[in-house]
């Protein structure tokens, strides 16, 4: 068996007055594009931090690449680059300092050469001998990126990499990071907007109150939800044979669920007999989000610390 | 996405790391640009963090030299204008090296962006020794500035330059780590600012840096001699004149403890990630 991109075993962080994470295990292969995914509070940014040596876990232990994240710290320290969720910046530098600055930082002296390719990729060539100050959030938010990049992490972390950001940067952010992951960078990113985690991401834990409670290949996690969703407008009444699989109604609109996409023959069947006139009908798929609320529901609530 | 071609990946960084020059190497230089980094951060706001220090020790020694230079003699044949060069220069250099470390730590604590030191390969060691240098060279160019100026309205005697050089190492680097211990305790600028108004202030002010002890009564004097600043002034000063308040030996051994005291305190609040790694 392969050396695990990450590895977290039995982490539990306690503060005073909570458990923010609870015998938290998980591995995550080389390669792999993991999203990491919770409502706020889960502990995502708790489990990040450990990993990157800004906090530290009340137990457990945790691994990058095969080196301890306390043991080891510069081993570990060096094969990671995170992109943290706050728009942080030093404001007394300009984007080139700041990056061959970070570079300093990782033992690295002649590095301009990839810290020009990295600007170019992120599209900072304009803004390169700019100050920090003078540039928009989602320039710094670039940089960020670029920042976590320049040391060549094998593994990458991206917390919340696209909150505020604009839709373009925001395409622009994913091809490069496909790319990254592509060339053989191990991906782990969390969200908030699960259709990003749905198209990037290739297995996904759910976080609730410092538990994992779901840990699937994203294709596995869907197809749990598997069935068919089924929205009706109706003119009269909905046959009361069909009110078990109704999941939402507003007004004359159903949303029901049925096992089998056959199955939305009888549903349309008895609708006829009990002359309910069909309006309007679609027929979709569960999504993501769908899971991730199923799941979260689900789910048990904090233990108390 | 090829699973050898990583694996070799993540070998490679496991083999380049293991030679123990390399490693060496490597950590020379992130410790050599944290270092760059903070010398850097107060030279571009030098009009701030020197310039301006610089004006003060000026002032201070205008006011006070033409207030007592007729009415006080601090050393017997010193003039006191030059018996209080020494210990403006000697002020100067401890409160720009306390500011030195703790403004930056703050700031950036505040500004959050704390994590890009905390999150490459530096040790607690190199964190400190980087932060606490940084202290020492703004302090040095700023001793050096206030020397200069007020230097030409009243240029005391060198008579034992070593020594000045030694306390003004001791006091800066002693103050510099202060700074760590009060940027890394501190959450809120006020905070800080408490520290400085009500520890650094005071200590510094009541330290000798305006009089001889000797002029003061019994009980002030035996306070001030629980002052360790009183020791680094009063050896600094002894490098100027030849003459002090204590043996100089006695005060560079207060001042080297109090200095390893205070660095044993940082070092150790670093390493174990005290309010930083939370």
């Amino acid at each position: 068996m392969s050396v695990p991109a990450i590895e977290a075993r039995d982490v539990v962080k306690r503060y005073p007055r909570v458990t923010a994470l609870d015998r938290v295990s998980l591995r995550i292969e080389p390669g792999e594009f993991f999203g990491l995914l919770g409502p706020n509070g889960a502990g995502k940014t708790t489990l990040i931090s450990i990993l990157a040596g800004l906090t530290r876990a009340s137990s457990g232990r945790v691994t990058v690449l095969g080196h301890d994240v306390v043991g080891e710290y510069r081993l570990a320290r060096r094969c990671l680059g995170v992109v943290p969720q706050e728009l942080v910046f030093d404001p007394f530098f300009s984007v080139r300092e700041t990056l061959r600055i970070q570079s300093g930082y990782f033992g690295l002296k002649h590095n301009d050469g990839w810290i020009d390719e990295v600007i170019a990729n992120l599209d900072l060539g304009s803004k390169a001998d700019a100050n920090m100050r003078a540039l928009s959030g989602g320039m710094k938010r670039r940089v960020l990126v670029a920042q976590a990049l320049v040391h060549r992490p094998p593994v990458i972390v991206l917390d919340e990499p696209t909150a505020g950001v604009d839709v373009e940067l925001r395409q622009g952010l994913w091809q490069f990071v496909r790319r990254l992951n592509r060339d053989g960078h191990t991906i782990v990113l969390t969200t908030h907007y699960l259709e990003e985690a749905q198209q990037m991401c290739s297995r996904i834990a759910m976080l609730k109150a410092g538990r994992i409670v779901a840990m699937e290949p994203t294709r596995d996690l869907l197809a749990r939800l598997s069935g068919v969703q089924l929205m009706l407008k109706l003119s009269g009444a909905l046959p009361p044979q069909l009110e078990p699989k109704v999941i939402e109604q507003s007004g004359d609109r159903y949303v029901l669920k049925v096992a089998h996409p056959a199955d939305v023959e009888s549903v349309l069947a008895a609708c006829r007999i009990a002359s309910a006139h069909i309006e309007d009908i679609e027929v979709g798929h569960a999504d993501l989000e769908d899971v991730f609320l199923q799941v979260m529901s689900d789910a048990p609530q904090r233990a108390v610390a | 996405m090829n699973q050898i071609e990583h694996n070799a990946l993540a070998q490679a960084v496991r083999l380049d790391a293991l030679p123990a020059r390399a490693q060496l190497a490597s950590s020379w230089v992130g410790f050599r640009t944290l270092l760059y980094k903070e010398v850097l951060r107060f030279w571009k706001v030098a009009f701030q963090t020197i310039a301006a220090p610089v004006l003060t020790g000026v002032l201070y020694l205008l006011v006070f030299g033409h207030v007592l230079d007729q009415r006080v003699e601090a050393f017997p044949g010193v003039r006191y204008s030059a018996f209080l060069v020494p210990g403006l220069v000697m002020m100067s250099l401890l409160q720009n090296a306390f500011a030195n470390s703790s403004s930056s730590l703050i700031q950036s604590k505040i500004m959050g962006n704390l994590v890009f030191v905390l999150l490459p390969p530096l040790s607690h060691l190199e964190f400190f020794a980087a932060y606490a240098l940084s202290s020492v060279l703004r302090a040095f160019v700023v001793g050096i500035g206030v020397f200069a100026v007020t230097g030409l309205i009243a240029l005391p005697p060198v008579n034992a330059p070593v020594w000045v050089l030694v306390f003004g190492l001791l006091g800066a680097a002693m103050l510099g780590v202060l700074g760590i211990i009060a940027g890394i305790v501190s959450d809120k600028f006020d905070q800080l600012a408490a520290f400085q108004n009500f520890i650094i202030m005071p200590a510094t002010f009541l330290s000798g840096v305006f009089y001889s002890v000797h002029s003061l009564t019994p009980f002030w004097r035996t306070l001030s001699r629980l002052n360790p600043f009183f020791y680094m002034i009063d050896g600094f000063r002894y490098g100027f004149f030849g003459q002090s308040d204590v043996d100089p030996w006695q005060s560079l051994a207060v001042v080297t403890a109090s200095l390893l005291l205070t660095a044993a305190i940082a070092i150790r609040m670093l390493a174990s990630g005290y309010k930083l790694r939370g």
